[in-house]
């Protein structure tokens, strides 16, 4: 009776300490492991299940891969009204900081094949807009600030592998989406100059060779 | 001379009005075998959707789709697996040409109480409750896209069986992700969005 009781009593303590660090495992995420589950698998029935895009009746973006910081950053930006998206100011209502974050972590580890799909002979006219910029009309390399390999870095998206007609779309309306909010303006300033100056074959030139990188 | 002319001229004509012009021929046999089901204007009948207006590629995926028995629920499986089975692939693209320039109407059999709150849904969706918003793929009338198929107008009937029937299991002829969506909505979201989009012009 003595050994039963003492094996039930130690029983008892594992349990309630497993369970009470569980609570607390939680409480300290900002989230349940069940609603973040559920929220991500919201997120891949628009972007994919392997977060790669879909081109529904807009190109719904690739996810796969992405800077976290950007990632987070656009989240942020979109319920705040900072970038303007009919879709997405919604769909990312109602997220803590520590989900947005879960979120962009999920993503980020995530690997999809390249895109492609755009026109092959633009790629090269793209390749060299991408990688030393144009001069004649003041647009720096696209290179210098998301990378050799369109990864990005930190708020830098990564660019690799992007629908191209996601890339288009984004760089045509660049000043009609972003920075929407004057008494808050963001980050996404930096690409108005670029994104003004280029042509508009000159982006379907840089989309098409983006979305052919690994 | 002119009689040997006119002859030939008669038999030319003879032989040319026997090839059925697939495309634009409502009394060629192939169309006849649709809208035997479908409706003689396209626009549905009973368990079988409007085809009217509907999109061409969508319409090419869906005979294929019953040709590899891809689209297996129980209606599909009685009914259409045995329509499409004898299909070339030549005459399944003029018949989905065909009817994709039909003129639609709209079902309007759904409950016109609920359409408000479906209208809110398929425009929008509902985070709270990770329900995506049907028209990013759907567009913003129902119209679709490409291989995308419009629901503007289809039947409440119809659109509530296929969203159930995804969610009993049964397959999409393109998947992902409509048969993964569908398995998430709540009867009561299906009620209203299949009410609203009957409705839709």
């Amino acid at each position: 009776m003595k050994v039963i009781g003492s094996r039930l009593a130690l029983q008892a303590i594992l349990a309630i300490a497993l369970s009470a660090a569980g609570r607390a495992d939680g409480a300290d995420r900002g989230y349940s492991r069940g609603s973040l589950h559920a929220k991500i698998e919201y997120c891949t029935l628009c972007h994919g299940l392997s977060g790669q895009g879909y081109r529904g009746f807009v190109p719904i973006p690739r996810l796969a891969g992405q800077q976290p910081e950007y990632f987070e950053n656009q989240l942020r930006a979109f319920v705040e009204g900072r970038r303007q998206n009919r879709y997405m100011s919604n769909a990312a209502r109602g997220l803590s900081a520590a989900t947005r974050a879960a979120i962009a972590e999920h993503f980020s580890g995530l690997h999809a094949r390249p895109w492609g799909g755009a026109p092959r002979g633009l790629v090269a006219t793209g390749k060299r807009i991408y990688q030393d910029g144009d001069p004649e009309t003041n647009v720096p390399a696209c290179m210098a600030c998301h990378g050799p390999d369109a990864k990005g870095q930190d708020a830098i998206p990564r660019l690799a592998g992007q629908l191209p007609d996601y890339i288009f779309n984004k760089l045509v309306n660049w000043s009609r989406e972003r920075g929407q909010d004057p008494a808050n303006p963001d980050v996404s300033a930096v690409m108005l100059p670029t994104s003004h100056n280029l042509t508009r074959s000159q982006i379907s030139a840089i989309a098409a060779y983006l979305s052919y990188q690994p | 001379m002119m009689k040997l002319i006119r002859s030939k001229i008669a038999v030319v004509a003879l032989v040319a009005s026997a090839i059925p012009a697939l495309a634009d021929d409502l009394s060629s046999a192939a169309t006849r075998n649709c809208t035997w089901c479908h409706g003689t204007s396209a626009q549905g009948y009973a368990n079988a959707p409007r085809l009217a207006a509907q999109r061409q590629q969508y319409i090419l995926n869906q005979l294929l789709g019953f040709r590899t028995h891809a689209r297996d629920n129980p209606f599909s499986k009685q009914y259409m697996w045995g329509a499409a089975a004898n299909l070339s692939l030549a005459r399944a693209h003029a018949l989905a040409s065909y009817f994709s320039t039909l003129p639609p109407r709209a079902a309007n059999d759904g409950h016109r109480d609920l359409a408000a709150a479906g209208r809110a849904l398929y425009e929008d969706g509902d985070p709270d409750s990770n329900t995506v918003a049907c028209s990013v793929c759907h567009g913003p009338s129902g119209e679709g896209i490409g291989g995308i198929p419009r629901l503007g107008g289809l039947s409440y009937d119809y659109l509530k069986r296929k969203l159930r029937q995804w969610g009993e299991g049964y397959h999409a002829a393109a998947e992902p992700p409509m048969p993964l969506i569908a398995r998430k909505l709540s009867p009561d979201e299906i009620e209203v969005i299949a009410s609203y989009l009957s409705f839709v012009k």
